[in-house]
């Protein structure tokens, strides 16, 4: 029996803002402090701030004038997809607490896992061994990367550093090569650029590239307005993308360093972010259970992936590697399969006892792994 | 990943979109006219009003969203789980028994949200009441958790116990109160070892005022906000017809989606296809070969991609493009220790006068680089890289990919065979999961035609129904 799922609520046209922090629908205020301020002072802030909210308009108009196609237009020649139905191949066993974070190696065999039993795993996914087993400093770790070399993992959490460890090493033991410190919040994610390069990701709302071989922080990224929760990389690892709890999701460029476009329109803190595998539009997954679709040359929203019947939000998503279905991690313990383009769900991956906190396709994009809060791995295809 | 935070308030922002959404489904399953049609149901000897089965709520729920009934079982598992709705067999197993067992909705008194977070105070009073209503009726972890409150809030301990008798004298509708906050604490307070759906994993420190909201702030907003608005920006058709050509292109590439050949070593625990696929074999299967024309990028990030790109550059004396700009990502990518020694060496190979492979870029952009080298930087060569680039992109790589030396790979790359099972030759072996598009397309089967009826059935719905 197929999964028929009606489309409940189609966005095309788009309503957000540059920034979304200062957004209308906001239902939560964020911490904010004025000061002492006289009555000139403050008439002048409120001139500016209306001279913004003013330009935010313009450019919502802006952006309104190019949305000359829906989706169902757009879309309509393409193939319908049918019933996704993956199945658990593989259930990786041996963290004793909640997973938080898993990272695929760029061979598509070899992956890392972080749990809160303070461990930081590495899997051969094909023979289930655990190839690495390294005891963490911290055992509130939050999120874990592999290095495309394949030489180095990351890791970190609320101890507000990031670690790297060898797995090379020359005498076989794997130790911490790095601890770069100088986050003054805890670290939500981390993405190699190579064994030289970090980006991190962090609560003090800043995003930092990081010198591997000194230590040193080379670029500090701040512009969100709420806690950086997750960051992904351009395949051509020349800009990267970070999800906020200011409810808005940021391009950077990495050589510049600085914020080349900013998208809103969720209601909620976004957990999840990635890249389209052409590099051209940015999905994001947000505690408002939906997720979207930015792109990047049309500079707005073009795709909201959402369901009356699916209420618990996103932790993770991951495209499979033609991009045209999207996996999502759900808190109500599911992960649901989308048809990017048709913007219809066309799969449930049920299979696990606890919520889905992180996924992940493969660079061949053969399988997809699921990590929970009910301390499995599971490898779906 | 969600983490834990505790804002101004005490709400946990988390949680609330999710109570939301279920409430407002809790409230159209007790509407008049369109909501579960209740009764009354016999429980021992009393008869509870209001009630109704798993089996309603199931049906109720398919019929309203247009589900199947294993995603109805999932969805009004959540509602349970997180209170709205609660059994009246067995109480204290919360969880939806599709048959005629009997729930009910819980009041918005005790809705979750409504009472955040749920107090010591009332947790003792609760307990007490239970100790005096029937000696000995408190379970183990409730006795334990009892004598903890007791310490711990000693000084207001007479307030708890007058209260709970107050709560007592009351008569009316005492059971169905019982029952209600019962379910109430089971998932506010749950027994050790029963999952806790209110979890929300790692408690994130308090943030204290970030946000200066002062003209600082703004006249920065304002000035990024000037250059959006001057931003080019594309059609969204054009976008969209981007993403589906690159969906079709990829679909043979994307195992997920098509299976692979010759088996998928998930499914077979045969790893030849990642055999195939190494940097070194000396025939590359079709496909890879394929990939190198989708765009240059994909060339150039397959080793044996480039190693084939390369033989076929040095025939046109055009090699040292390719080297120039590999040489240069190794900068970029690169130990910092060894960026000065790299710069002279590719400046003695590329970039001097007479130099051995020299490569030949624009005199602005020479001059340019070669004013950086003096204070060698990772991207120092970043300028100079960009132009050969450009000119391998748009010259050497249209060409190659017209060339004998791509087609002859093309034409000999290898489709490897499907592995059959021996024991059943004849008997296709699962490539992979799902029916693959294609197939659907070729089998006009009853599914289609029944997903294409409902799709319908679904939008009509949708159209209909005010959640």
């Amino acid at each position: 029996m197929l999964l028929c799922l009606h489309i409940w609520f189609l966005e095309v046209v788009s309503n957000c803002s540059d920034d979304g922090s200062h957004a209308k629908d906001h239902h939560l205020s964020l911490p904010v402090s004025t000061g002492d301020l006289t009555t000139s002072a403050m008439g002048e802030m409120e001139e500016l701030r209306k001279e913004m909210e003013n330009l935010k308009d313009q450019i919502t108009a802006a952006r309104k004038t190019f949305q000359d196609s829906t989706l169902q237009e757009a879309a309509a020649g393409v193939t319908v997809v049918g019933r996704v139905q993956l199945k658990t191949r593989k259930t990786l066993r041996g963290h004793l607490a909640k997973i938080y974070a898993m990272h695929w190696g760029t061979d598509s065999t070899l992956c890392v896992s972080a749990s809160q039993d303070g461990k930081l795993i590495v899997w051969d996914t094909i023979t289930t061994n655990k190839v690495n087993a390294i005891p963490l400093k911290s055992s509130w770790v939050m999120t874990c990367a592999y290095a495309p070399s394949g030489n180095l993992v990351a890791c970190g959490g609320l101890d507000n550093m990031c670690s790297i460890y060898n797995l090379k090493g020359k005498d076989g033991n794997v130790k911490v090569m790095r601890e770069l410190a100088a986050h003054t919040g805890y670290l939500s994610c981390c993405r190699f650029l190579s064994d030289t390069e970090i980006i991190t990701s962090s609560g003090d709302c800043t995003c930092v590239l990081w010198d591997i071989e000194t230590g040193t922080q080379k670029t500090v990224f701040a512009g969100h307005q709420g806690d950086a929760m997750s960051l992904g990389v351009s395949p051509d690892f020349k800009f990267f993308i970070s999800g906020a709890c200011d409810f808005t999701a940021k391009l950077w460029d990495i050589r510049e360093a600085e914020c080349r476009q900013t998208f809103g329109g969720h209601e909620s803190d976004i957990n999840a972010i990635g890249f389209f595998p052409n590099g051209n539009a940015v999905i994001t997954g947000s505690d408002d259970a939906t997720c979207k679709l930015y792109d990047l040359r049309a500079d707005q929203e073009l795709l909201t992936y959402q369901d009356a019947s699916i209420m618990c939000g996103v932790t993770s998503l991951a495209p499979s590697k033609s991009g045209r279905l999207l996996l999502a991690g759900h808190d109500d313990f599911n992960v649901n399969i989308w048809d990017m383009l048709k913007a219809e769900r066309v799969g449930v991956l049920a299979g696990h006892d606890n919520r889905v906190s992180c996924i992940g396709v493969s660079s061949d994009g053969m399988a997809c792994c699921t990590g929970s809060w009910d301390s499995f791995l599971k490898i779906w295809n | 990943m969600t983490i834990n935070t505790m804002a101004k308030g005490g709400w946990h922002r988390d949680q609330m979109s999710c109570f939301r959404k279920m409430e407002k489904v809790i409230v159209a399953m007790q509407d008049p006219d369109m909501g579960m049609k209740m009764r009354n149901q016999r429980l021992l000897i009393t008869v509870i009003p209001h009630a109704m089965t798993g089996r309603d709520i199931i049906d109720w729920l398919m019929k309203k969203y247009n589900i199947c009934e294993e995603e109805s079982l999932h969805i009004s598992g959540l509602l349970v789980r997180y209170g709205y709705i609660y059994p009246l067999k067995e109480p204290r197993s919360l969880v939806l028994r599709p048959d005629e067992s009997p729930y009910r909705f819980q009041t918005p008194y005790f809705w979750t949200s409504t009472r955040w977070p749920a107090s010591e105070l009332d947790y003792a009073i609760y307990l007490a009441k239970k100790n005096i209503r029937k000696q000995g009726e408190l379970m183990e972890y409730e006795k334990e958790r009892y004598s903890v409150l007791h310490k711990r809030i000693n000084h207001t301990w007479d307030f708890v116990v007058m209260q709970a008798r107050e709560q007592l004298r009351r008569k009316a509708d005492r059971i169905v109160l019982e029952c209600q906050e019962q379910a109430y604490w089971l998932i506010n307070r749950p027994p050790p070892g029963a999952p806790n759906v209110l979890d929300m994993g790692l408690v994130r420190p308090h943030n204290t005022a970030r946000v200066t909201l002062n003209s600082e702030h703004y006249k920065n907003e304002i000035d990024t906000c000037k250059r959006a608005l001057g931003r080019n920006r594309v059609k969204s058709s054009i976008c969209l017809e981007g993403f589906m050509k690159y969906s079709e292109q990829y679909q043979n590439h994307d195992p997920i989606m098509q299976g692979c050949l010759p088996s998928n070593p998930w499914i077979s625990d045969d790893s030849a296809h990642w055999t195939m696929n190494l940097e070194t074999v000396p025939t590359p299967t079709r496909l890879r070969v394929e990939r190198w024309s989708f765009s240059f990028m994909e060339l150039l990030n397959d080793e044996m991609g480039r190693r084939e790109f390369m033989t076929y550059l040095e025939k046109e004396f055009s090699g040292e493009n390719l080297a120039f700009w590999q040489a240069c990502e190794d900068i970029k990518h690169g130990e910092s220790s060894k960026i000065v020694e790299k710069v002279e060496e590719i400046y003695r190979n590329f970039l001097a006068p007479g130099a051995p492979r020299w490569v030949n870029i624009d005199s602005k952009t020479m001059d340019k680089t070669l004013l950086g080298i003096r204070h060698p930087h990772r991207f120092v060569m970043e300028d100079a890289q960009m132009h050969i680039y450009f000119l391998i992109k748009k010259d050497s790589y249209p060409r190659y990919l017209k060339s004998d030396l791509y087609k002859n790979l093309l034409a000999k790359g290898i489709v490897p065979q499907e592995t059959k099972k021996s024991v059943f030759p004849f008997m296709r072996r699962q490539r992979h999961s799902s029916p693959s598009p294609a197939q659907v397309a070729t089998q006009p089967t009853e599914e289609v035609g029944n997903a294409k009826g409902a799709g319908q059935a679904g939008t009509n719905s949708a159209a209909g129904s005010n959640v």
